[in-house]
């Protein structure tokens, strides 16, 4: 048969692409082998790391996206730890009077409020980001890894702004920031492999259960309360602290109170304890990940 | 078969699913509940296992490098699977595959897109899920933007886009992908035919450049055309392989072959059954009942149905020998049955003169009720158009060239006659 229609003048690529494919392909020709996953797959970090411009892009698809069709735009990233701020100070400070370290109670409640609303918005995004394109997992590959922290990572850029209204709070309340706030990067590290370890187990789970969909308000409610945002540590009974400290978010709230605000010393304890406590999270969340990680675009 | 080195190698690969396990995705109380019940169950000896369906099994293959490898089979034969086990969407149950080169695969285009974002931009962001580096994209962001031709429409947010600009972007860029190993699942059927020629065009030039690709495709004569060799999967299995001439022939040799089973016994349908086809009878007007290029049709089908049927829609598809499409009797073109049938009956429709060139012709059966897929058959019939001297002269063209044959009239104009002659 002649099927002219295939072979006629396909469209021609520029002259000078063509070396460059052929050093491309002498430079390195790395090879796939696909078989079936074994129980406990390896954690292949390194894979991600390869894929490192799509998570790039995925957390600069999640800024563009974010705030589109929005009136305030970015200033959500402001008004939300704000906005609750407020609130706070008028129900807890003022109504109910909860003591506040000896910091007035707006800077207080802020300073816990910034790595609060990074991990309850990135536990929500994070517990959705492999469901809400089907087709990511269904007809491509990368690894899935990179939902998940891109849906975490592209909220640091909202910590960021609102940190700078944290600084006109400290300002006007004549609070000056002592060399402890070097640790901050140290305790905002600690609140986003909380976020990410929380966030891997929802997005996994959520593929296969719908459920998720559910829980995780009712978690990310539920974890207010165990951590100290708008209240302090102090009011916790002493005989509980080391249960109460195995919440990640307590740690990080402590720390960033200490680092920027001066309030009492810090407990060593505490941090360790959020510390171990994050760590088992994240570890679990990507061994989880990992093993029903070949079952996404089956299940999904 | 293949020349070395070896770009895909394939060895036992299998995949299993649980029936059903695709459709419904537990709830966590079913799962819960399951966990349960489990140590009961054990402790009875009475343990159901969940009904196992091979996708794909023992399926080994080997693809030279530079080799066009084209995989035909019906729908549910294993070529998506296959596809999706090799570019590691899914992973397989047993078995064992090596790709040696950089992999790009288009299961589908336009993965990821977001309507909110600009063309420009869901360059970038589809090119980096396709894999490409972001200096590729860059270097190659001129030439996708003229391959769509849509330049105007750059920073428009793609949600503005009509269907046929939306894929036109998609397919660019993955046009421009240019992996060592290429594997395309039929992403072709989409986008107006002109759009269409020009990305079968492009496929041809990637084969060309020595590229390894491993293609599925249910247009035949693509297949044909751009493929070295053709593999043939059934039932999960490959089941023929070789030339892509020798391949599709048998493959739709055997497709035919079903039309043998009586269409009440045919299992392969889909479609929600509401309307079940009985049967289906072609033959030609003709008193003889032989058809002819130059005969009229008269298709006979029979349904049923537990009510009455209101405005179901009849589409008979009739195809050639490569599975060409030819032409489509739908009741709705002419609107002449009643919109309320009996539960039970048999519509016939009559047609004009086929004027097709002798060969084998394929039939296949769907009826729709709005938008929903009663029953559907594929290859639910073949027939042959047996030769005939139409023009009286005893010559013909033959299939292999065209499919079409129109009554003609020739005459050297003369001076006098140009007036009237001239359409």
């Amino acid at each position: 048969m002649g099927p002219d229609t295939t072979s006629k003048s396909p469209p021609t690529l520029p002259a000078d692409m063509e070396p460059e494919l052929h050093s491309a392909e002498t430079r390195y020709a790395p090879v796939t082998v696909i078989k079936p996953p074994g129980r406990w797959g390896a954690l292949d970090l390194r894979e991600v790391w390869r894929y490192r411009e799509l998570l790039y892009f995925l957390v600069w698809r999640d800024l563009k996206v974010r705030y589109k069709q929005t009136v305030f735009g970015g200033a959500w990233a402001i008004l939300q730890p704000l906005l609750t701020m407020v609130v706070f100070t008028i129900v807890f400070g003022r109504f109910i009077n909860v003591p506040s370290d000896g910091v007035p109670y707006p800077v207080f409640s802020y300073t816990a409020l910034l790595p609060w609303t990074l991990f309850a918005g990135g536990v929500a995004r994070a517990g959705n980001s492999l469901i809400q394109d089907p087709n990511l997992l269904s007809k491509v590959y990368f690894p899935r890894l990179a939902l998940p922290l891109a849906a975490v990572s592209s909220l640091l850029l909202d910590f960021c702004v609102a940190f700078v209204i944290l600084l006109g709070l400290m300002f006007y309340y004549e609070i000056a920031p002592g060399p402890t706030a070097l640790a901050v990067p140290g305790f905002l590290l600690l609140a986003y492999v909380a976020t990410v370890g929380i966030g891997l187990w929802l997005s996994a789970l959520n593929v296969k259960y719908r459920d998720i969909n559910y829980v995780t308000p009712l978690l990310v409610q539920f974890w207010l309360f165990l951590t100290p945002v708008a209240y302090p540590v102090s009011l916790v009974p002493d005989e509980w602290q080391g249960v109460y400290s195995l919440n990640p978010m307590v740690g990080v709230v402590e720390g960033f109170r200490w680092a920027l605000l001066g309030t009492s010393s810090l407990s060593v304890g505490v941090i360790l304890t959020s510390s171990a406590a994050a760590l088992i999270l994240v570890v679990g969340g990507l061994l989880h990940f990992r093993r029903t990680e070949s079952e996404f675009a089956d299940v999904v | 078969m293949s020349r070395n080195p070896v770009a895909v190698q394939v060895k036992d690969l299998g995949k299993r699913y649980r029936i059903g396990a695709r459709l419904a995705y537990g709830s966590l109380r079913e799962t819960l509940a399951e966990t349960a019940r489990a140590p009961v169950r054990a402790l009875r000896g009475g343990r159901t296992k969940p009904p196992l369906f091979w996708a794909l099994q023992d399926v080994d293959l080997q693809v030279g490098k530079g080799e066009v490898l084209g995989i035909i089979g019906r729908n549910g034969a294993g070529k998506s699977t296959l596809l999706r086990i090799l570019s590691r969407v899914t992973a397989p149950t047993t078995g064992r595959a090596e790709l040696h080169g950089r992999v790009g695969a288009l299961l589908e285009v336009g993965t990821g897109f977001h309507a909110e974002l600009t063309g420009r931009e869901n360059i970038y962001l589809n090119g980096a899920i396709l894999g490409m580096p972001r200096a590729d994209i860059r270097r190659k962001f001129d030439a996708i933007v003229d391959f769509a031709e849509f330049e105007q429409f750059l920073d428009t947010p793609v949600k503005r886009y009509s269907s046929g600009m939306y894929m036109r972007l998609a397919f660019s860029i993955a046009a421009h992908l240019e992996p060592e190993i290429l594997i395309v699942d039929e992403v072709l059927a989409v986008g107006d035919a002109a759009f269409q020629k020009k990305c079968l065009g492009k496929m041809g030039t990637v084969a060309g450049e020595g590229r390894t690709v491993l293609f599925v495709s249910h247009n035949m004569p693509a297949v044909q055309s751009l493929c070295d060799r053709a593999v043939w999967l059934h039932g999960g299995r490959i089941v023929d392989e070789g030339s892509p001439a020798g391949v599709i022939l048998r493959y739709l040799e055997s497709e035919a072959e079903s039309t043998a089973v009586p269409l009440q016994d045919r299992t392969d349908r889909l479609g929600d059954g509401s309307v079940t086809i009985t049967s289906l009878q072609v033959e030609s007007a003709d008193p003889d009942r032989v058809i002819r290029p130059s005969s009229r049709l008269l298709v006979r089908i029979g349904y049923r149905s537990e009510r009455p049927v209101r405005h179901p829609q009849f589409v008979v598809s009739v195809s050639d020998h490569l599975g060409v499409g030819l032409f489509v009797l739908h009741n709705e073109f002419t609107n002449l049955l009643p919109d309320t049938l009996p539960p039970e009956g048999v519509v016939t429709c009559e047609t004009d003169p086929i004027n097709l060139t002798p060969g084998r012709c394929v039939v296949h059966l769907e009826v729709m009720k709005g938008n929903v897929r009663a029953d559907y058959v594929p290859y639910a019939a073949a027939f042959d158009i047996e030769y005939d001297d139409v023009y009286g002269t005893g010559m013909l063209p033959p299939r292999e060239w065209v499919r079409y044959l129109v009554g003609q009239r020739w005459w050297l104009e003369d001076e006098l006659d140009l007036p009237e002659a001239t359409p």
